[in-house]
């Protein structure tokens, strides 16, 4: 089909230094290389290039640069070139424009404008390296009050998990992410003591040996679910919704529903998995309330049951029905939080920032002294330590990383995980690709990943002169907003830098 | 402490042939579904539950307890909300009406209502039968779904509603209409199949195209089928204490078959 889209991304092959190996030409999983036997050249068909710089990483001359394209529209404040290329896909086509990962827009983000204390003279920094740091997380409903018999600690009569460190891997499902990838988060999580989370795509036999780790989703589409698949993991999640795509369901095209996904989802091969966009159970706080029972029935009151929604404009009211509804965590996922697939118009415009959300929920669930009975997870554009420092001043127990865990993985963020060509390997279910993935290595950059950033945070901790994440959980004093307006001070609850 | 073979299948025909009585006047459901776990545990097969009023999550909580498929549940009165929910194994008996969310993503076993069902009734179920007397309400099979040989199977004796078989994704409902009426009344209800992408509805009565969602095309039942549905009836009729040879008075030409046109419903509505 003729197409007037332009090339977004040009190829600039130093012939000088190309060895013609062709390693190009067998790792792009999008078709931009192939070799012109006639002439002894390869040729490239920029039009296909995604910029997800696989060619360029493993040649082994650094023969490659992908660059972005120069061709230019007349330029426009208005029409920009993403708009325009949008539009013309969608005369050709008919269709809804899908994207992958989560929202590229320079939406503000406030942990830019979020600056972090630190000790000087009248209250001493710690040294991480020398002095005891506590990074250990609870999560789960806390009693109102610690009741003590004969000297000892009552036990706390609801059911929590322990985590070493205040980061879990987000859900992500077999089958939007491939199964190395899935096995190398569940590894990962179980070797350094936190948890992943299956997403609702149903979790493999082999992988329930990581039960201790592991976090189960039971979403609308219910892919998977059996008494074992709860009762094999430590935590139950309600999905509700994903800051990605908030208000709508899911599908899986059938082509990605391969033997051994169609057998964890516990569907046909080849069907489309399609998840409803509501629960149709659930169409009130009291359906939830009904759910949530239902899992605790199911597991026997075992695990601590969570919800997840995404970050919308009415998020305190509805956590505070969550909470209310018998959740133990809440989840809430914010407008940058990625996805395998979403509608690009959703994606980039429904929802609001996590730390807005964040902070509003917070505030909520204290102002009404219901914030101990459930434990506040986010994500949805936690990008480094930092941003999870910033995130538990502001009230969060902990965060999910999803994106940061992929790129672990090798994911560069190139937007196609929707196309199921992953050329690292991740977002993809074609044998040949998904071997690009060595659960082995994913496993350690993983483990590496968490180990930076939990040392980070002692050093955050270490400089504010505190020695617990406890510490600091909910602890605004701790922060200074930079460039904000006063309604944005007040929705994060925190003074200006200076103040 | 090991229990010989013998000893252990005497031990289990006597938990069989014992009813356990329990009575559920204001019970809370948490106190009385543990209560029958740990009777469970203990070896008790067969329960009979009287006035139940209300309480919710019958047959849930029996994870983890060996043979639970050979549990049997009698329930007198009007069990709560999502009776059945996520159930692996059990046999639940209603003799009465039950409330929503019966049957909500089961995984295996079979409930018997001798009365009618509220909305969401089979919810994401994966496997087991689910039959009902009477008629049942909103958003009944909604993403029912199976796998190779396990197909979830609801008979509804009754009349149907709105949202019927939305997002089906797999297994069969079969919808008497008014069982031997010969002119079955078919309530108006709409938007059937909704969202179809696998199983089968078969319904008596004539549909007509304005009721059924845009996915789902209508057909005869094939000879295979018609076989299925005579044996769901026969089973029907066994189980309520109707007639067998009523079955042979089924017409066959008064069903129809509504199943999805494609497997992949929304393949083609995206852009690239």
């Amino acid at each position: 089909m003729l197409t007037s889209l332009l090339p977004e991304f040009t190829v600039d092959r130093n012939e000088d230094r190309c060895i013609q190996c062709r390693v190009c030409e067998r790792q792009c999983s999008f078709d931009v290389y192939t070799h012109d036997d006639d002439h002894d050249v390869m040729i490239h068909r920029e039009e296909n290039c995604v910029a997800c710089q696989r060619c360029a990483v493993l040649c082994p001359t650094n023969a490659l640069t992908i660059r972005n394209n120069d061709y230019t529209y007349k330029p426009n404040a208005n029409w920009t070139r993403e708009h325009i290329q949008d539009l013309k896909k969608q005369a050709e086509t008919g269709g809804v424009l899908l994207t992958g990962m989560g929202c590229d827009k320079p939406h503000k983000n406030y942990w830019d404008h979020i600056l972090i204390n630190a000790s000087q003279v009248t209250n001493p920094s710690i040294d991480p390296l020398r002095e005891p740091m506590e990074l250990r997380t609870f999560l789960g409903r806390k009693p109102d009050r610690l009741k003590m018999e004969k000297g000892k600690l009552q036990k706390i009569e609801y059911p929590g998990v322990e985590l070493t460190t205040p980061i879990m891997f987000g859900a992500m499902s077999y089958g939007a992410i491939s199964y190395n990838s899935f096995a190398s988060l569940a590894r990962a999580a179980y070797e350094y003591g936190t948890f992943f989370n299956t997403g609702e795509g149903g979790w493999p036999k082999e992988l329930r040996k990581y039960g201790k780790a592991t976090i189960v989703q039971c979403a609308s589409g219910r892919f998977g679910i059996d008494l074992d698949y709860f009762n094999d993991a430590s935590v139950v999640e309600i999905k509700i919704g994903q800051g990605a795509k908030p208000g709508i369901g899911g599908h899986l095209p059938g082509e990605k529903v391969s033997e051994h996904i169609s057998q964890t989802r516990m569907i046909p091969q080849g069907s489309d998995a399609i998840s409803p966009a509501p629960h149709h159970d659930i169409y009130s706080i009291e359906d939830l309330q009904m759910l949530i029972h239902a899992l605790k029935e199911a597991t026997d009151y075992r695990m601590p049951v969570s919800v997840k929604i995404s970050a919308v404009h009415n998020a305190p009211a509805i956590a505070s029905g969550m909470v209310r509804a018998g959740a133990d965590i809440i989840v809430v996922d914010g407008i940058r939080g990625g996805t395998g697939a979403a509608p690009k118009i959703l994606r980039d415009n429904v929802g609001i920032p996590i730390e807005l959300a964040l902070a509003a929920v917070d505030t909520r669930l204290r102002n009404e002294g219901i914030r101990n009975w459930a434990s506040l997870v986010v994500s949805g554009g936690i990008r480094n330590s930092g941003d999870v420092f910033k995130a538990i001043a502001l009230g969060a127990d902990a965060v999910y990383i999803g994106t940061p865990a992929l790129m672990a993985l090798g994911c560069t963020v190139c937007q196609k995980c929707y196309t199921g060509k992953c050329a690292w390997g991740i977002t993809t279910q074609d044998p040949y690709l998904t071997k690009r993935v060595n659960p082995e290595i994913g496993t350690r950059s993983l483990t590496n990943l968490l180990r930076a950033w939990s040392h980070e945070i002692m050093e955050l901790l270490g400089c504010g002169g505190i020695n617990a994440i406890e510490s600091v959980r909910g602890n605004r004093l701790q922060l200074r907003g930079i460039g904000l307006e006063q309604w944005e001070l007040d929705v994060l609850g925190i003074r200006g830098a200076g103040q | 402490m090991s229990v010989s073979p013998a000893a252990k299948k005497k031990k289990d025909q006597a938990a069989n042939k014992k009813i356990i009585k329990l009575d559920a006047t204001g019970a809370y459901y948490k106190d009385l579904n543990r209560k029958i776990r740990a009777l469970a545990q203990e070896g008790a097969r067969k329960f009979e539950i009287n006035n139940v009023y209300g309480q919710r999550y019958l047959g849930t909580n029996l994870w983890g307890v060996e043979d639970r498929e050979k549990i049997s549940i009698r329930v007198y009165g009007t069990p709560g909300s999502d009776m059945g929910a996520f159930m692996d194994g059990p046999t639940l008996e209603v003799f009465g009406n039950v409330q929503d969310a019966t049957g909500n993503t089961m995984n295996c076993g079979r409930i018997i209502v001798h009365g009618s069902a509220g909305d969401v009734l089979g919810y994401g179920m994966r496997g087991g039968e689910i039959f009902i007397r009477g008629n049942v309400g909103y958003r009944v099979g909604i993403h029912m779904k199976e796998y190779k040989d396990k197909i979830p199977t609801i008979v509804v004796g009754g009349t149907m509603q709105d949202f019927f078989g939305e997002y089906m994704a797999g297994g069969r409902i079969i919808v008497l209409n008014k069982f031997f009426d010969d002119n079955p009344p078919l309530r108006l209800s709409y938007f059937i199949g909704t969202g179809m992408h696998g199983g089968s509805i078969f319904v008596r009565g004539d549909v007509e195209a304005h009721q059924i969602g845009a996915e789902v095309g209508i057909s005869e039942p094939t000879d295979k089928e018609w076989k299925e549905i005579e044996k769901y009836v026969a089973k029907y009729c066994t189980i309520f204490g109707l007639e067998k040879k009523q079955v042979k008075l089924l017409k066959r030409e008064k069903f129809w078959r509504l199943s999805a046109k494609s497997k992949r419903p929304y393949g083609t509505m995206y852009a690239y």
